[in-house]
């Protein structure tokens, strides 16, 4: 196998792979009816994932179809699984409602407020936890950890109360604030688990090269980290982007309304408008996927480096 | 090399981190002050750097938690809210209230049993679906991968509306598809009539929303689990289910343990989904631990009963979290 440093240097590299090897290596030994065995298994594995991916895939592929249906498609009995005529007309009645680019303004505002903050923060306390041992490290491990027990719904009130006295309700910055706090945590354990497949050893060597530690971390570490800050910053983005309950609570003027709310209040004003409401929907998701397309990848295995090399 | 590191991984990253610099420092004959500030420095450093985490962290959830358990030994009302009077101490009052309330326990019991089949029913499914991966074609792993991304990456109320329209009584395509299995007939039917029926569309989404991390999550561990040790004990004769029992399933535990934890502590908080499924007002029948304290709080306006409410929805987790709490002792001791 190839050494550690190479593969923990890009981490999530391996996993790109064909993945786990039994499979994939050739059948070294008892020839030709173990292989045929295996094919016969993993024909039968091929379907029975394509048919897994069909059930989870129905909803998303529903949703696309009935935005790009005109309206007589949608309300049809019975209704048609595939296309036959397609049309935009739904995704230009959502667009034009009135509160849309204001929301879509919103929520990048705090989606990237949320993620610089985070960000910086979030790669100190990383670095601290994986490359220091210090006394009360394991309390602050298990602190963040724990953070996630807690349920956002339970402390919506005092927030709620919080940011009123400190004037900040119906304003971004507040929002902002309370993201960051159930990104923080979230970001913290991941970062460290991308920090911990750097190893020390090449900050070591820029230290003795004459580097600080803050050098070494930022001319070493920092360029090996990136992927790792992407991946967690886009994932945090996502989070600030689908949040909802508490820009509902915290935001009351329209113009501040986030997508989510923009979305969420379509549904009850057009009530059956379904063709709109899925364009909309489309139209909320689709940058999400996108961007999530390109990292979980590297989220998955840095949660799992998280977990695994505790 | 890989392969030798789950047992002892943090002395490789840390230990040969300090002696080196610091050895070679330390023969330059110093004052003894300028030493010790120095190591006073340097002992400095990590707390420095987590301290910005750790302020945010207090400021912004630190003390609402501290005042979400003041408030549930008050009385605040609307009239204290607005007037920002000082609310009435009234001891444990409002817990008496919570815990005497019939209501409340069949909440919980109904919360705790959603929690339950969800969690159950996601983690056995992201379990076979991430070992079925490991036999699959690369183009078909790819597919999985790509589906289960965008389900991922659904917010949920995008995957509330979808899941509501798949079920609306006149156009849905669930009862049309149900009503293609002889002997049924969905025509019209409402789902959420019946809140079992209601649970079941709602249990529905949140499974649907919970997989992709899960399977994704476990799958990214099993690569963790080395392949030589897979083989060596099929040579040696062990079939499927042992293999996965005594070797691939110690590797990934810790994965497993903190995704189910995770898994089911958000369903347990479950609010979204049931909040925008019945369109922000949920019927009673409809409530869980998390919705029952918002609307005790917002939509009744007794603050402090829905504090009472959430604090004890924060102790039953507690309890129920004992494995994960464990679990995540055992890795604060490994570091």
């Amino acid at each position: 196998m190839s050494t550690d440093g190479s593969i923990d240097t890009v981490p999530g590299s391996r996993r790109t792979g064909p993945g786990p090897a039994p499979a994939a290596r050739p059948p070294l030994r008892p020839v030709r009816r173990r292989g045929q065995r295996r094919r016969g298994r993993s024909r039968r594995a091929n379907t029975l994932a394509l048919l897994f991916c069909a059930v989870m895939a129905f909803p998303v592929y529903w949703m696309l179809l009935t935005a790009l249906r005109p309206a007589s498609e949608i309300r049809r009995n019975p209704p048609r699984l595939w296309p036959s005529g397609l049309t935009l007309e739904n995704f230009r009645r959502a667009m034009e409602s009135e509160t849309f680019w204001s929301s879509v303004r919103a929520s990048a505002l705090v989606g990237v407020g949320t993620v610089l903050v985070s960000l910086v923060i979030g790669v100190l306390a990383a670095y601290a936890v994986a490359r220091y041992s210090f006394l009360g490290r394991r309390v602050f491990v298990l602190a963040i950890l724990s953070i996630q027990m807690i349920p956002l719904a339970g402390l919506i009130i005092p927030l709620y109360l919080l940011l009123s006295d400190a004037g900040l309700t119906d304003s971004l910055t507040g929002v902002v604030l309370t993201y960051l706090v159930f990104m923080l945590p979230f970001t913290v354990w991941l970062l460290r688990g991308f920090v911990v497949a750097v190893p020390a050893e090449l900050e070591e060597a820029a230290m003795v090269d004459g580097c600080t530690r803050a050098g070494a971390f930022r001319r070493v570490l920092l360029p090996l980290l990136a992927p790792g800050l992407v991946a967690t910053s886009v994932y945090s983005l996502v989070q600030a982007w689908n949040e909802y309950v508490l820009a509902y609570v915290l935001l009351s003027s329209d113009e501040k309304q986030t997508i989510s709310i923009w979305l969420v209040s379509f549904q009850t004003t057009f009530g059956t408008d379904y063709g709109a409401l899925m364009a909309g929907a489309t139209l909320t998701a689709l940058p999400v996927v996108v961007f999530f397309l390109f990292v979980q990848r590297r989220v998955a295995s840095g949660l799992a480096a998280g977990a695994v090399k505790g | 090399m890989a392969t030798a590191d789950p047992p002892h991984p943090p002395a490789s990253p840390r230990a040969p981190l300090r002696p080196s610099p610091g050895r070679s420092r330390r023969t330059a004959v110093r004052p003894s002050t300028a030493r010790s500030w120095r190591t006073l420095r340097r002992r400095a450093v990590p707390y420095v750097l987590i301290a910005p985490t750790v302020l945010a962290l207090a400021a912004v959830l630190g003390y609402p938690l501290v005042e979400l358990v003041l408030l549930s030994f008050q009385d605040m009302t609307r009239r204290e809210l607005f007037a920002g009077t000082e609310p009435p101490w009234v001891g444990l009052d409002q817990y008496r209230t919570v815990l005497s309330d019939r209501f409340f326990w069949v909440v919980v019991g109904r919360t705790a049993l959603f929690t339950l089949v969800c969690t159950v029913a996601t983690m056995v499914t992201a379990m076979l679906v991430a070992l079925l991966l490991r036999q699959v074609s690369p183009w078909v792993r790819l597919v999985t991968g790509a589906v289960l991304v965008a389900v991922w990456a659904m917010p949920v109320m995008v995957a509330a509306a979808v899941f509501r329209w798949l079920v609306d009584p006149e156009f849905g395509v669930a009862n049309w598809l149900l009503g293609l299995v002889p002997g049924l007939s969905f025509d019209r039917h409402n789902w959420f009539e019946d809140p079992w029926q209601g649970f079941a569309v709602i249990a529905a989404v949140v499974i649907w929303g919970s997989l992709p991390f899960a399977t994704i999550t476990l799958q990214a561990a099993l690569t963790q689990v080395p392949p030589e040790l897979e083989e060596a004990a099929r040579v040696d004769g062990a079939e499927g289910p042992k293999v996965f029992r005594h070797i691939v399933f110690p590797v990934i535990r810790p994965a497993f343990v903190m995704v189910t934890s995770l898994t089911a502590i958000w369903t347990f908080g479950v609010f979204n989904q049931i909040w925008l499924m019945r369109s922000g007002t949920p019927e009673k029948e409809y409530y869980l631990l998390g919705v029952h304290s918002f609307i005790e709080s917002f939509a009744v306006n007794r603050y402090s009963t829905g504090a009472a409410i959430a604090v004890i929805t924060v102790l039953l987790l507690l309890a129920g979290a004992v494995v994960y709490v464990r679990q995540l002792v055992r890795m604060g001791e490994a570091e």
